[in-house]
């Protein structure tokens, strides 16, 4: 038998050459070893994912990475300090702030006071050390490990954060947790957080992820989440990166008995952008709510890939999507609810919005349901289309100018899946959230021409 | 003197070529009340379309001069702002704006053309209860989504809340009394006559007299098709209930 060898992209050479260097840098911790080891078997096997591969048939990430940038070390004195006026001039939504730095955790720059009673941050490496457990959950699920880009960024795993909120904790004000990029050359940065939300605990948390504008740098993060049973997450993620960057998120959902996990992304930064949803019950009589709201304009690309997967019975989650396309940009939605043959009584809906603010933009959409239950209600249901004339009209009929009335009609079709996120117990901060994700989207809308 | 007057008006739908008005004249003096009515068909929704600006009309000749200038050139916001209103025959509802974002906006966007600083909170909070206690529209409303779930009197008691906060130059009622029952025709009318002055006119379009027993036109134009075929005082208003359409338009043609 001949041995194939691929043909490798620059990328893909960059990103096997940056996995050599890190082996040959030193050991790590054997937990984080194997995963590292595992993950970069899994990539090299098949490559940067292309268009003929189903799940990436949208996003060809091989076409659009075309190189791969360095790895991102630990922040050095003078980055930091740069990190620090950056990030003082971001607005907290929340309470405590947590920030990472190239997805290096910079205690130092921590904000809001202390950590609230019950909620504990460490590092991964150390805990994956104490808590060998730890390392089953990393490995992700089976539909995650198969992912690209989870993939690489257990290649590329040399730490990240643990956030725990002991069991039966109602965390008052949401987890600000910050990521930023730092100046200087583009650079890949691998960053990882895992957090935990300890049986009938309550706990918000707001990803907020920016970095240099008109640098193409590269970001692949992945967040975890354990939402034990009685428990419930408020999850909400502000994509801002820079116009020039590229953004692979992964967010991994369990969700136990009579959990709820609620999470809302709004992207408007990167040049291209990739936005997983990996979300599964494991426990019934539990709910997800996954939404988001992307606004892009130019040439961005921003593609949302989600499977809800019903393992259990007795769920309801929805799913509700809203793109505003302006300029030549590109939007891609699919979405995959899994309904297993045990999941009856299963409650699922998923909807996909766009409006088009001009001739040139794109929007791919592509719902599927794989339903093996046969006592479930599922639906999905998708609309693209130009704002209302007559809707328009009346505005301007009184005096409001176009780009104004626009902007009302815009933030009100964004608003349906803004307005009910958030959990009343986490009462002002998440206030703040929604009226920040509300603001910037028609703060987007007055400032895109 | 004149705030609005046409001379010669024609205009079509943009993507048709039948002429909708065909040559209309009108003056409407400072402070006068001027009722247009007519059969259907004659082109009165389309007069108001094509004042305010709608862009699905296409002015084929003529102008309009409001206060002295031709406004047909401007956008549907820049008229509005100029002092030109239109209280539509049916207002439209917009899910997820808030009638207080909404009111707010038309204020402040009559403002800043104006060159004024933006109504600070307190102020618009204080001007729009007042005005609203005026109408009988209940806070509950300014809470929701604009017309979202009113009924058909709201909705049009909310265009005069409109007009109220605007205090426009030229105002033009279009069927303003259509799938109103009596009690919110006189809260409808009051608010109208409320707002009457020497320095401000009115167009009432109407397919029926009913409505000028609530508001008194002091002078009453026929439009038959796309042309102000005859005038008179309040009494034309009565002939044309006693007699129907038929008769006067069958004499000017």
């Amino acid at each position: 038998m001949n041995a194939v060898t691929p043909i490798r992209t620059p990328a893909e050479q960059a990103l096997i050459g940056a996995f050599g260097a890190l082996r040959d840098a030193g050991p790590a911790a054997a937990a984080l070893e194997s995963l590292r080891v595992d993950g970069f078997a899994r990539f090299e096997a098949t490559g940067l994912p292309h268009r003929r591969v189903e799940a990436w048939k949208y996003t060809d990430l091989r076409t659009m990475m075309r190189e791969a940038k360095p790895l991102a070390g630990a922040p050095d004195a003078s980055a930091l300090l740069a990190a620090k006026v950056a990030v003082g001039r971001l607005p907290r939504v929340g309470g405590s702030r947590i920030v990472l730095i190239d997805g290096h955790h910079a205690p130092d720059l921590a904000d809001g006071g202390p950590l609230p009673e019950g909620v504990s941050v460490s590092g991964l490496a150390e805990a994956l050390v104490r808590r060998p457990e730890l390392q089953a959950l990393l490995a992700g699920q089976p539909a995650t490990r198969e992912n690209t880009a989870f993939a690489l960024n257990n290649a590329f795993l040399t730490d990240g954060l643990l956030i725990e909120i002991a069991p039966g904790t109602a965390v008052s004000h949401a987890l600000d947790l910050v990521f930023l990029t730092s100046d200087g050359a583009a650079k890949l940065t691998n960053a990882r957080v895992v957090v935990i939300v300890g049986a009938g605990a309550t706990a918000g948390l707001v990803e907020t992820h920016l970095g240099p504008a008109g640098t193409d740098y590269q970001k692949n993060v992945v967040v975890q989440a354990i939402i034990r049973d009685g428990a419930r997450l408020e999850h909400g993620r502000r994509q801002l990166e820079g116009s020039e960057a590229l953004h692979l998120s992964t967010l991994e959902a369990e969700i136990g008995a009579e959990a709820h996990f609620d999470t809302l992304t709004l992207t408007s930064g990167a040049a291209v952008a990739r936005n997983q949803l990996f979300v599964r019950f494991s426990g019934e009589n539990a709910r997800a709510t996954l939404r988001g709201v992307s606004l892009l304009k130019g040439r961005q690309h921003a593609d949302t890939t989600l499977v809800m997967d019903h393992a259990v019975p007795n769920c309801e989650s929805r799913e509700t999507f809203k793109h505003v396309l302006d300029g030549e940009a590109h939007g891609v939605f699919q979405g995959k609810i899994i309904v297993q043959p045990i999941a009856q009584k299963t409650d699922g809906r998923m909807m996909s919005q766009t409006i088009m603010l001009a001739e040139g933009p794109a929007m791919d959409n592509k719902p599927e349901l794989e339903i093996f239950a046969d006592d479930v209600a599922c639906a999905h249901g998708c609309t693209c289309g130009e704002l209302d004339e007559d809707l328009m009209f009346y505005l301007k009929a009184r005096g409001i100018p176009s780009q104004e009335a626009e902007a009302l009609l815009v933030e009100a079709f964004a608003r349906e899946a803004i307005e009910d996120f958030g959990d009343e117990g986490l009462g002002e901060a998440v206030e703040e959230l929604r009226a920040a994700l509300l603001a910037s989207v028609t703060d987007w809308m007055l400032a895109r021409t | 003197m004149s705030l609005l007057k046409i001379k010669n008006l024609t205009a079509k739908l943009a993507d048709e070529d039948k002429q909708i008005l065909n040559g209309l004249n009108l003056t409407v003096e400072k402070g006068q009340v001027a009722a247009i009515m007519g059969p259907n068909g004659s082109g009165k929704s389309t007069l108001s379309y094509v004042l305010a600006g709608r862009e699905d009309y296409e002015v084929t000749g003529g102008e309009a001069l409001l206060d002295g200038e031709n406004i047909l050139e401007l956008a549907a916001d820049e008229r509005a702002a100029k002092g030109l209103f239109l209280a539509f025959q049916y207002p439209i509802e917009i899910p997820g704006v808030g009638q207080m974002t909404f009111l707010k906006a038309a204020i402040n966007a009559q403002r800043k053309k104006n060159g004024l600083d933006e109504i600070s909170t307190p102020e618009f909070i204080k001007l729009v209860n007042g005005k609203a206690k005026e109408l009988g529209i209940s806070p509950d409303m300014l809470k929701r989504s604009v017309n979202v779930g009113f009924s058909g009197g709201e909705k049009k008691r909310n265009e005069i809340l409109q007009m109220a906060l605007l205090q426009p130059k030229v105002a033009i009622l279009d069927e303003t009394d259509s799938g109103l029952d009596i009690d919110a025709l006189k809260i409808v009318a009051d608010g109208v006559n409320a707002m009457r002055s020497p320095d401000r006119s009115f167009v009432v379009i109407t397919h029926y007299q009913r409505l000028l027993d609530y508001i008194k036109p002091d002078v009453v134009h026929v439009l038959s098709g796309g042309r102000i075929i005859t005038t008179g005082g309040p009494e034309l208003a009565l002939e044309l209930e006693a007699k129907g359409y038929a008769d006067i338009v069958g004499k000017a043609a």
